[in-house]
């Protein structure tokens, strides 16, 4: 069985339809890759698998999206639930205006947990699985704010892996970071793929090729083509993937 | 070469003559704000004593002081406070928060702009005829602070919106992402993060409600009252009403000039102190935001 499955998937922000039946199918612990041009839609689906396009008003969707077999636009599903199990991290780094526990903690808690030796034991653990706990180790009560970028973005992903999801989303996590940053999300991607579902949006066509497994190529909206990352990058089958991915537009 | 130097001292030129207006207009509203403090400064310092701000008035309101004045602004603004800001507060989440965009929320908000717009005398006999009367309030406190209350309100309601917009967005898809719930978010994210900035509409209306003359004019301000308020039931006297009087329609205008300007001098300093006091707590809070 598929972890993620979208069957025939239309999305519309008013008039404006932005996805075209898009079907698409991703198995566990796979890393995929959303490329394509700006405003061709790779975004929107991905605010679509945790249901965060439902902030929008004036939206409307037809077809379904199926995580572990259930559909998460049913009527049985809870999003708080379904935004649980599926965890995101944004384009920009966004640590909230806490300290660097906090900011780990803070998903812990609205999820009911209370008991303090666990909330600590499980921000210790999350910071050490993102590789940052050499760093903050002795500013766990500084702000967030005092941390360098790569570091917030970090901090993004292990406040988005404490509560444990099955799936991560990640919104072109590293287009704000320079490259240093980049190259250790990246190898932080690498690692995760082990524990979880990972679905990534990214301009960077290099590192589509290094991080995922299977890259989906969205173009106004429909999904051009979906492949082994290695099959897109070395022969696509679509003239306008391979116009893409050398460059030629986009 | 010529050329492009003549256009290069042109450029410069007119950007010159622009600053230079902006520059000018800027510090004239400036110098006009401190003409006008110092005159009521050397005009009323001469009738400011530690008497005149702890005693009552005395013969006809030519000597003694202005302490139940004070204490009744304080009174008034306490009261309109403890009314109006938590109502504008939680309206304000509520619109800017909870609405969707509609023709619900245009309403409210048109109405809100409206509301503010309605001169200050009309908002006294409203609470007159609505707190007084009606509800039987009496001149009171009581009636005074929910009638300055409700002139303060779109201020309040204004700022607080304001202030909440100003919170990035991703910071509540951030949380929202996390499972937490809308009021969680609003709770525990937006609103610590606006907090400081909501001070600014409560600075604004302690401002405004210490000032107001007309709507406390029906209901609660006393002509002379040489006593306390003991209760929100009492009358009382406050100090721009108190002033009004002096000024134009006391026993003897002339022998209590002075003490209208140490009346103005003293309105002032409470204002003044009050900005200082919220602009204080709002640093205070801002630093608590970041370390939290």
């Amino acid at each position: 069985m598929h972890k993620i499955e979208s069957q025939n998937v239309n999305f519309y922000y008013g008039e404006n339809q932005a996805l075209h039946d898009i079907s698409l199918s991703m198995k566990e612990n796979t890393v995929t890759a959303l490329i394509g041009p700006s405003g061709c839609g790779k975004s929107t689906y991905l605010r679509l698998l945790n249901r965060m396009n439902d902030l929008i008003d004036d939206t409307k969707m037809t077809g379904n999206i199926l995580i572990d077999g259930t559909d998460i636009y049913g009527n049985s599903t809870n999003v708080d639930n379904l935004r649980k199990n599926v965890g995101m991290v944004f384009q920009k780094p966004n640590p909230f205006p806490k300290t660097i526990f906090e900011n780990v903690a803070y998903g812990l808690r609205v999820n009911g947990i209370t008991d303090k030796n666990e909330i600590e034991e499980r921000v210790v653990t999350t910071i050490e699985q993102v590789a940052l706990w050499g760093e903050v180790k002795d500013k766990l009560k500084k702000s967030a704010f005092e941390l360098s970028g790569g570091q917030q973005q970090r901090l993004c992903i292990a406040r988005a892996l404490a509560i444990k999801p099955s799936i991560l989303l990640m919104d072109e996590p590293t287009s704000a970071l320079d490259p240093i940053s980049t190259s250790k999300i990246e190898e932080l991607i690498y690692e995760l793929k082990n524990k979880y579902t990972i679905v990534i949006v990214t301009h960077n066509m290099q590192q589509a090729g290094r991080v995922s497994d299977n890259t989906a190529f969205f173009y106004m909206g429909n999904l051009i083509e979906y492949d082994k990352t290695k099959s897109i990058f070395t022969k696509p089958a679509k003239k306008q993937t391979e116009d893409y991915i050398t460059g030629r537009f986009g | 070469m010529n050329v492009e130097n003549r256009l290069a001292n042109k450029k410069r030129r007119s950007q010159k003559i622009a600053f230079g207006i902006f520059s000018f207009t800027s510090y004239s509203v400036v110098a006009l704000l401190f003409v006008i403090l110092a005159f009521i400064v050397v005009k009323g310092i001469g009738a400011i004593s530690w008497e005149f701000i702890s005693e009552m008035p005395k013969n006809g309101m030519t000597e003694g002081g202005i302490f139940p004045a004070i204490v009744g602004t304080l009174c008034l603004v306490l009261a309109s406070m403890i009314f109006a800001f938590p109502i504008g507060v939680l309206a304000a989440i509520y619109l800017n928060e909870y609405v969707k965009a509609g023709w619900p929320k245009k309403i409210i908000k048109q109405m809100t702009n409206n509301l503010a717009g309605v001169p200050s005398i009309v908002f006294g006999l409203f609470g007159m005829s609505l707190f007084v009367n009606k509800l039987g309030f009496g001149d009171s406190i009581l009636a005074g602070g929910l009638t300055l209350g409700l002139l303060v309100l779109p201020v309040i309601i204004r700022t607080t919106e304001e202030a909440l917009k100003s919170v990035d967005d991703t910071f509540r898809q951030a949380s929202l992402a996390l499972g937490a719930s809308k009021w969680e978010t609003t709770s525990k994210i937006v609103f610590p993060i606006a907090f400081p900035n909501i001070i600014t509409g409560l600075i604004l209306s302690i401002g405004r409600v210490s000032g107001e003359t007309a709507p406390i004019l029906f209901t609660v301000a006393a002509y002379f009252l040489p006593k306390l308020p003991t209760s929100i039931f009492d009358q009382a006297m406050a100090l721009p009403y108190h002033l009004y009087v002096i000024s134009t329609s006391g026993t003897n205008i002339e022998a209590s000039r002075s003490m209208a300007y140490g009346t103005a001098l003293i309105l002032i300093i409470i204002v003044l102190i009050s900005n200082l006091l919220a602009n204080g707590l709002r640093k205070y809070y801002g630093k608590k935001v970041k370390m939290n």
